[in-house]
């Protein structure tokens, strides 16, 4: 598999997107992309209509500017450092990984694929992720994050692993939420919760769906040096919609 | 002209791309570093609008204070014009140690330059005057001259310090007046605008100043109306035609006049909402409830990260919910506060710390100290 | 004499639907319906029809319609019809004509001429169901900056004056208790500490019974009859008000006729049951503005300088410099009330001829008092005819603190504007002392209904103010950039403050 190195320095944004797609259509599957600086939606211009659907690997070092991955559709992307705002916004398919932190509005409307993040987001994290039958976005934070967890929430699944030195004090959490579900490891008392929001003890059902992204947490990060049982072993609550029309009653 | 009719004015909307660096020890630096970092974010800006605080560029004149004027109009007749008046002005108001075209590139790619002047001057005051303090003085004298005195601006007016802004990219502005290396300062900051008003003037552009206090602000103050006439009641003209100049102002107002720590001042511009002030102890409860009852008018509604620059510290802050970025790092003595992470990676790709600070929640770094918020919360990485 | 005027209403049955129930000669307080014994239908003389219609809301067979007669006279564009029955009445009487409600002539409404800002790209728009948005408003005096000790902790050197907090800047305007009945009175009360609001007794009083759980909700009036004013009124309120003017009757007092001095009104008020309850024009004791200094200091001394004093207004010409003068004499709150203020009894003429509309005067006031420097020394609470959320967060944009609203609590109530409040023959028991008619008024019912009607415009006001790109309401105070007017004269933006639309 040839693997194509870009030395992004100095590269503007649409130019080295368009670079990528060249490699793509020529049959690169495989880019290592150094020095990234700000360049911004890396990972969005490479969906190809009579291309197959094939599964690209974007290896990065550097900061990549806003909106990475953004309405990407099923590639694989890893970070050395850290993100900015916009990561997966409306993402379709596809998996990020960041070995640091990621800024505002990661996941925004994101409606399939997954994230795992390895340290803290900012605020509107998740804002109105989607999911439809079993097309089920998820996002795993090592950290934590700000205000605005979850809000308009109508599908797909967030974690929050809360393994830093951070503790929860974001509020506004799953205001507006209609779908899906948040698990949280760690303290988050009630009244950070908006009230459309029913705060409960994970399930059977649950404990599987953290199971199998915890574990796929790990994996990607070694550099931690956390087991999966370890981190399971802390206490995690559900917060999932009260109601599919938590603002039904309004209107005159 | 129309009559009496009072909020006719044209407000510029800025969004736009800002970024500070600090040496918190007083180092000097030169200025190429920020032009870069700044320059990364170049497409967050329109070209309509760049520009740069520095803070220790005149140390043989740090005792006087640095006023930059600009003196615009069309023609070169309307510039001397101006300048003859406003010289005319200063005489009688100050004494004047140096004064001399502030240098610049001529090749650099800004649109329609004026003529730009700086003056070293100590206030003169005569008769009534003579009891107000140096500042206040120097405060009345600059909202005459950006009033009365046609093509005639103002744009910086602190001591050892100065504000170079105009039309055009901010690193086309840097090379215009040869930021790069003419100057060292232990304060930096710059801006890239994005006026959604195309009549982009250089009076416009960021930061803006007052004494040594300067803004560059990214975002749009939706309450401008209403501290707009709060600040009109206690003197102050807002001329310059955008909401920034609000900002610089309630800064003055707050912080010199009334001698409001930062910590304060952040409430007042970003106060936390009320659900969480009823949760808080009774004497904390008192405070931030007064503060809001008494200065409502001063709250700063709608999308803003603001840097403000004094001769002592550099300060970011964001607005209450937090709807425009902010990063904030360290790197030893250095504090950089930017809209984008990428852009201080630039110029210092090993950082101590990064993070996004809460919405309301001021960043402050304080000449010789390693303080930077006053409750600490320590970030993972 | 025998009177050469025709009914105002006519009275429509039909008759197949009609069962006689007699329900309609019950909810009728003015006789208009009888049945007939020996026809066993039922008749209507129309003459007594005040068009409240309410029995046409309670006919349980919907066999009612009253709607204005279809007599008229030729057309005739400067004799209106009521320009010449007005005149006939007169006549015949010898009297003035009295009349209730605020005025109903066709005085231009600025509020359907303003239009509001929503923001756009360069400013998010905020959703009020899911992020914050803040209504709450404090009404009194705050100084012009604040002192802080910061060794160590920051804490608070400046005493603040009185202020009080209301949750939404809505207020209950002041209708009193002989004027209004005692379960409307007692239902505004109850709205208002539900919501976390305040009310105003008007120059009533408050009933002693209701002082220990519904006075901190209560501004307390003090008018120029100074009726009900005792130590413990003036200790138990909120918030102490000196009624100067009133928007619906400038320059003249107020009116209760005897019929509406009941036992209670006059335990209350203080005077002889069945006396007409008349206030003077003026104070006696104000007869220029530095006895109004004295009496706002009387009142703060009677306090304790506990509460913050409020005087209201009428909206007349000068009035401006009148405020002006008013503030600096030491009132905390002003209060205005412009020409479409209602009332419970006033002279028709004086009604609909003096005054000016609030829209004008709050702008007018708000600019002035910024025009001297000294506008954070009271609270703006304007009154006056507001018909909808939209029309009080004009008022707000224009440089209200508040607004007052009586007439739109009535309506919340029951009342269907029939002008006949002078009467005492509510049928909807809210202007009524006859406890047949007030017992109809349930107060839970009314409560409801009324603080349903707080919780709506709340929160309309915060939809509005979102969509603005607002979240704190004192964003917005005297933010006129946030207005603009359609179809208004040059010298009327002017007076507004505002643009017109597109520039």
């Amino acid at each position: 598999m040839e693997t194509v190195v870009i030395d992004a320095t100095g590269i503007p944004t649409k130019e080295l997107n368009e670079r990528l797609r060249a490699f793509m259509l020529n049959g690169a599957e495989r880019f290592v992309l150094k020095n990234i600086c700000g360049q911004r939606y890396i990972g969005t211009r490479l969906f190809s209509k009579n291309g197959t659907k094939r599964k690209l690997d974007i290896d990065i070092t550097g900061t990549p500017g806003s909106d990475l991955g953004a309405f990407m559709s099923g590639h694989h992307v890893r970070v050395h450092g850290n993100v900015q705002d916009g990561v997966g916004n409306t993402m379709d398919d596809g998996e990020i990984i960041v070995e640091g932190r990621a800024g505002d509005v990661l996941g925004m409307s994101m409606r399939g694929g997954k994230i795992f993040i390895r340290d803290n987001t900012g605020y509107r994290t998740a804002l109105h992720m989607k999911e439809y039958l079993d097309k089920k976005p998820v996002l795993v934070i090592g950290g934590t994050s700000q205000d605005f967890l979850g809000e308009y929430m109508a599908g797909g699944i967030v974690i929050i692993l809360g393994l830093g030195d951070k503790p929860h004090t974001q509020t506004f959490i799953g205001t507006g939420m209609h779908g899906g579900v948040i698990y949280i490891r760690g303290k988050v008392d009630k009244l950070q919760v908006a009230g459309q929001v029913e705060i409960s003890e994970p399930k059977v059902e649950d404990r599987e769906v953290l199971d199998k992204f915890v574990g796929e947490f790990v994996d990607h990060f070694p550099d931690l040096g956390l087991s999966k049982e370890g981190i399971l072993k802390g206490e995690f609550i559900r917060l999932a919609p009260k109601s599919k029309r938590p603002y039904a009653k309004i209107y005159a | 002209m129309l009559k009496k009719r009072r909020e006719l004015y044209n407000k510029e909307i800025c969004s736009c791309s800002i970024f500070g660096a600090m040496n918190r020890e007083g180092e000097r630096f030169k200025g190429k570093n920020v032009v870069e970092a700044i320059a990364n974010m170049h497409v967050r800006g329109n070209g309509l609008g760049g520009g740069f605080a520095a803070y220790g560029i005149y140390p043989k004149y740090d005792d006087y204070y640095a006023f930059h004027i600009m003196f615009t109009g069309r023609s070169w007749e309307d510039k001397k014009c101006a300048k003859e008046e406003f010289d005319a002005f200063l005489g009688c108001n100050f004494d004047v140690v140096q004064d001399e075209e502030i240098p610049h590139c001529d090749e650099a790619s800004v649109s329609d330059p004026p003529l730009v002047w700086r003056y070293f001057v100590t206030p003169n005051k005569n008769g009534e005057e003579a009891n107000l303090s140096d500042e206040d003085y120097i405060v009345s004298k600059v909202m005459h001259v950006n009033t009365k005195i046609e093509n005639a601006y103002v744009f910086s007016s602190g001591k050892n310090m100065g504000v170079f802004k105009g039309v055009g990219f901010p690193e086309d502005v840097a090379d215009y007046f040869m930021l790069h290396d003419t100057y060292q300062a232990y304060i930096w900051t710059a801006h890239g605008r994005f006026p959604t008003n195309t009549q982009a003037w250089w009076g416009g552009a960021h930061p803006f100043s007052l004494l040594d206090c300067t803004v560059v602000h990214n975002g749009e103050i939706s309450s401008y109306g209403t501290n707009r006439w709060y600040l009109e009641m206690y003197g102050y003209a807002c001329t310059l035609q955008t909401d920034t100049e609000v900002i610089a102002y309630a800064v003055d107002l707050l912080m010199r006049r009334q001698h409001l720590p930062i910590e304060l001042v952040a409430k007042i511009f970003s106060p936390p909402i009320w659900n969480s002030i009823d949760r808080m102890n009774a004497k904390e409860r008192k405070l931030l409830s007064t503060l809001r009852m008494v200065y409502g008018p001063l709250l700063m509604n709608g999308p803003f990260t603001i840097i403000i620059g004094h001769n002592d510290s550099m300060i970011g802050l964001t607005d209450r919910i937090r709807l425009r970025p902010l990063t904030a790092a360290t790197r030893g003595d250095m504090l950089y506060l930017s809209s984008e992470e990428a852009a201080i990676r630039l110029i210092s790709p090993e950082l101590d710390r990064v993070w996004t600070p809460n919405g309301g929640e001021p960043v402050v770094g304080q000449l010789n100290s390693k303080r930077v918020v006053r409750d600490e919360v320590i970030p993972v990485s | 004499m025998k009177s050469f005027l025709f009914p105002e209403f006519q009275v429509i049955r039909d008759q197949e639907r009609c069962n006689q129930c007699r329900g309609c000669e019950r909810q009728c307080s003015f006789g208009t319906h009888i049945f007939d014994e020996k026809t066993g239908e039922m008749v209507s003389e129309e003459a007594k029809c005040a068009g409240c219609q309410r029995c046409v809301i309670f006919c349980p067979n919907d066999a009612l319609v009253i709607k204005p007669t279809l007599s008229s006279y030729r057309p005739n564009a400067n004799w209106s019809r009521e320009k010449l029955e007005d005149l006939k009445r007169q006549a015949e009487t010898g009297g003035v004509i009295l009349t209730g409600c605020g005025t109903d002539k066709p005085f231009r409404i600025y509020w359907d001429h303003i239009v509001l800002n929503a923001s756009q790209v360069t400013n998010p728009s905020i959703d009020p169901l899911r992020e914050p948005m803040e209504l709450r408003t404090f009404l009194g005096s705050k100084p012009d900056f604040l002192k802080v000790k910061t060794d160590g902790d920051v804490e608070l050197d400046t005493q603040i004056g009185p202020n009080v907090v209301i949750e939404s800047p809505i207020l209950f305007s002041a209708m009193s208790y002989g004027a209004i009945s005692y379960n409307a009175f007692k239902s505004l009360a109850t709205a208002s500490k539900q919501f976390g609001t305040l009310f105003n007794t008007g120059e009533g009083g408050l009933p002693r019974e209701l002082r220990a759980e519904f006075g901190g909700n209560a501004i307390v009036q003090v008018a120029s009859g100074r009726y009900g004013i005792d130590a413990e009124y003036l200790n138990c309120a909120a918030a102490v008000e000196i009624k100067v003017g009133q928007g619906a009757k400038p320059g003249i007092g107020g009116h209760l006729p005897g019929e509406k001095v009941s036992q209670s009104v006059a335990e209350t008020r203080m005077i002889p049951v069945g006396t007409d309850a008349i206030s003077p024009a003026p104070h006696h004791d104000i007869y220029s503005i530095e006895d109004l200094s004295m009496l706002i200091h009387a009142l703060k001394e009677a306090t304790n300088y506990e509460k913050p004093v409020s005087v209201k207004i009428a909206a007349v010409h000068n009035f401006a410099a009148i405020a002006s003068g008013i503030v600096r004499a030491g009132a905390d709150i002003i209060a205005i009330d412009g020409l479409r203020g209602g009332t419970g009894a006033a002279p028709k003429v004086i009604r609909d001829n003096v005054g000016i509309p609030i829209e004008l005067a709050i702008s007018a006031l708000d600019r002035r008092l910024k025009n001297e420097g000294i506008r954070n020394r009271c609270s703006i609470v304007s009154a006056g005819g507001f018909r909808s959320s939209s029309d009080i967060i004009k008022a707000i944009a224009l440089g209200a603190d508040a607004v007052y609203i009586g007439t739109a609590a009535l309506i919340a109530m029951g009342c269907t504007l029939c002008q006949k409040c002078n009467t005492g023959k509510c049928n909807w028991g809210l202007c009524t002392q006859d406890p047949r008619l007030s017992g109809r008024l349930n107060t839970e019912i009314a409560t409801h209904r009324l603080t349903n009607l707080l919780n709506a415009w709340s929160h309309e006001i915060m939809e509005m103010l979102g969509g603005m790109g607002i979240n704190a309401i004192e964003s917005l105070r005297g933010n006129r950039d946030h207005l603009r007017g359609i179809g208004l004269y040059e010298w009327e933006l002017e007076v507004l403050g505002i643009k017109g639309a597109g520039e």
